[in-house]
């Protein structure tokens, strides 16, 4: 039985949750289907999808899929999955996959879930665990029908690579290439930055950190870590940092192996987006600060002199 | 102009989440219900394209009778009549299939709604609901405007925006910051009592899913206070104990 995975890029780029959904198809079945679109993806790369599992990449390398919309990726995707018999298809969650699955469930009939967090259990019908009420809770949900979609949060799988290589075969796809009454216009992006949601390392400040001005020290922490930079939504709803930062339910939701919170309580919202982080240190000089509750790590302590000892130490580990 | 706007009922923000009956049901006892927060980014930008355009809002839920009071708040920030679909809303291909049905029968010229819930997290009605009814559907979006028969939008993307124009009909999931969240004034809330609230029967239930049960996540261990002279220390755990950097 064949699992399709849609692998999502952006800018030519595969993102590496799409190696996790990989890794998660081949779980499930020894034959992983791998598309992909846009014709900026190097062929290096998908070939490199074999180590994660894929038996097949299908590479729809065609230049008006390289800024594309949901609704035209899905009904690419939706003619692959018929075409290659796929009874499941398998997506690492964004806001952009999650608008894919549900375009494609309606098309294929197919029972979806969302934010699942674990290996589907097959032992009694086909069983999901997923994450619910902004990560406070689970929902375990038996999934019926002939055909499944599962988009999966990031970290619900462990990455492991094989040295498996893989043959890359252009498609072209017969779907209609229009789409009826949609067209992006254009685009803005911050260069250079870490993207959030994918981060494995977050640095974010809040309110503690009184000022935009004092985010340098910020700055130098993630960039000696590789991390992006965060911040609780009081920080950006008065424009110390920009808005795509925000993290919490009413903003990013983050899974990285480190969060790092400087001057920050730990407000339910603001934890509702870093619950699923793997380790959290909190940085904040009070002790009673809710935060403390919800990480492995604490310093209490003034974050304008714990930030600047700690950005020391870690350049002296090094 | 028709506008549709979807909103869920959702325990407020700061709710302890917790179940009852073996895990099965969500324990409602003390819990204070809201608009779900991105619903309220939706429907006050339609307010707003009522008072600009001269739309008439329409809000449709779909959920038993205790999300009435929730109903009457959107009508009471400006929704001019709302339709309530009896029938819980255990999934969201559920709520989609009832959404895109009153959506064309009521011929709504856009149908907007939150980019995702806070309860079910799907963030997946708009994309379902769109497909239903053959109409593009756009999420997350930052800004909407309406000339003529076209939609103007931003949607967010990885670290930046997206410049998205669409033909009327379509569905978008919104977020901030669309809109200033409206609140209800007292003429509101008077003329809300009086204004249309529509119960209607669900249909097609077909959906593919169903709730086994419900857990709440593993208690964390004690946090391990690092002494604030001692960074040195804290690299250590970091590097050697949880081995993240
Ligand atoms: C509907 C709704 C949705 C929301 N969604 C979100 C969301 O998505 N994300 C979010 O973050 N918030 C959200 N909030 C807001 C949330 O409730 C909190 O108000 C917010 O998270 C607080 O931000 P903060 O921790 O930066 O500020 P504060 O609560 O003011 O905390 C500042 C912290 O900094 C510490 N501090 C001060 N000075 C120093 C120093 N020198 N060194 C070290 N520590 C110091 C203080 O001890 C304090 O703990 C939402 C609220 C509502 C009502
Ligand atoms: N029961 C419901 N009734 C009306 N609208 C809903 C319901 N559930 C979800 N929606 C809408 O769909 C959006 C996305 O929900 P979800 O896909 O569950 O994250 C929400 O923000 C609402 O606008």
């Amino acid at each position: 039985m064949a699992v399709l995975v849609f692998a999502e890029s952006v800018d030519g780029k595969l993102k590496k949750t799409s190696f996790e959904a990989i890794c998660m198809a081949a779980k499930l079945s020894s034959d992983v289907v791998v598309v992909a679109l846009g014709n900026i993806i190097k062929e290096e790369a998908l070939a490199g999808l074999g180590k994660y599992g894929a038996s097949r990449v299908l590479w729809v390398n065609d230049e008006r899929f390289n800024q594309v919309s949901a609704n035209l990726a899905a009904d690419v995707v939706s003619v692959i999955m018929e075409k290659a018999g796929a009874k499941i298809l398998v997506l690492a969650t964004s806001p952009f996959t999650a608008s894919v699955a549900a375009v494609v469930a309606v098309k294929q009939s197919a029972a979806l879930a969302t934010n699942v967090v674990e290996i589907p259990d097959l032992s009694n019908g086909f069983t999901v665990k997923r994450s619910i009420f902004s990560g406070k809770a689970f929902e375990t949900v038996q999934l019926s029908g002939e055909k499944k979609i599962l988009v999966f949060n990031k970290n619900a799988v462990e990455v492991t690579v094989s040295d498996q290589t893989v043959a890359v075969e252009k498609i072209s796809p017969t779907a209609e290439l229009k789409e009826k009454g949609l067209k992006i216009t254009g685009s803005e992006k911050a260069s250079g930055t870490v993207s959030l949601p994918e981060a494995e390392i977050v640095v974010s400040a809040g309110r503690g950190l009184k000022g935009a001005e004092n985010w340098g020290m910020i700055e130098e922490l993630a960039s000696l870590l590789g991390a992006a930079t965060g911040c609780s939504k009081p920080v950006s709803d008065v424009g110390w940092r920009p808005h795509h930062e925000h993290v919490g339910q009413t903003g990013i939701k983050v899974s990285p192996q480190l969060y790092i919170a400087v001057g920050i309580s730990g407000a339910i919202q603001h934890l509702a987006g870093v619950n699923s982080s793997k380790y959290i240190l909190v940085i904040n000089k009070d002790p009673d600060a809710p935060f403390f509750k919800a990480a492995d790590y604490g310093v209490v302590g003034d974050a304008f002199e714990v930030v600047p000892r700690l950005i020391e130490a870690l350049k002296a580990a090094s | 102009m028709k506008i549709l706007v979807c909103i869920t009922h959702v325990p407020d923000t700061t709710s302890k989440i917790a179940f009852t009956e073996n895990n099965t049901s969500f324990d409602t006892s003390g819990v204070q219900y809201i608009i779900g927060p991105y619903d309220d980014f939706a429907l006050a930008r339609a307010v707003e394209l009522k008072d600009s355009l001269g739309a008439t809002v329409t809000v449709i839920n779909v959920g038993l009778a205790s999300a009435e009071p929730t109903i009457r708040k959107a009508l009471a920030i400006g929704a001019d009549d709302a339709i309530r679909v009896d029938v819980e809303p255990v999934s969201s291909m559920l709520v989609a299939k009832q959404i895109a049905h009153y959506a064309r029968e009521g011929a709504y010229d856009m149908v907007l709604m939150g980019k995702e819930s806070i309860d079910f997290n799907g963030g997946v009605v708009h994309g379902l609901v769109g497909a239903l009814l053959g109409v593009p559907s756009i999420s997350p979006v930052m800004s909407l405007e309406i000339e003529g028969g076209l939609a103007k939008m931003t949607r967010e993307i990885e670290g930046g925006k997206e410049f998205v124009e669409v033909n009327l009909p379509f569905v978008a999931g919104c977020q901030e910051p669309i809109a200033e969240w409206k609140i209800p004034n007292m003429r509101g809330i008077m003329t809300a009592r009086t204004k249309p609230l529509n119960v209607v029967e669900a249909v097609d239930m077909e959906q593919g899913s169903k709730t086994e049960s419900f857990h709440l996540p593993d208690n964390k261990g004690a946090v391990k206070l690092v002494d604030p002279e001692n960074m040195g220390e804290l690299v250590g755990l970091l590097k050697n104990e949880a081995k993240v950097i």
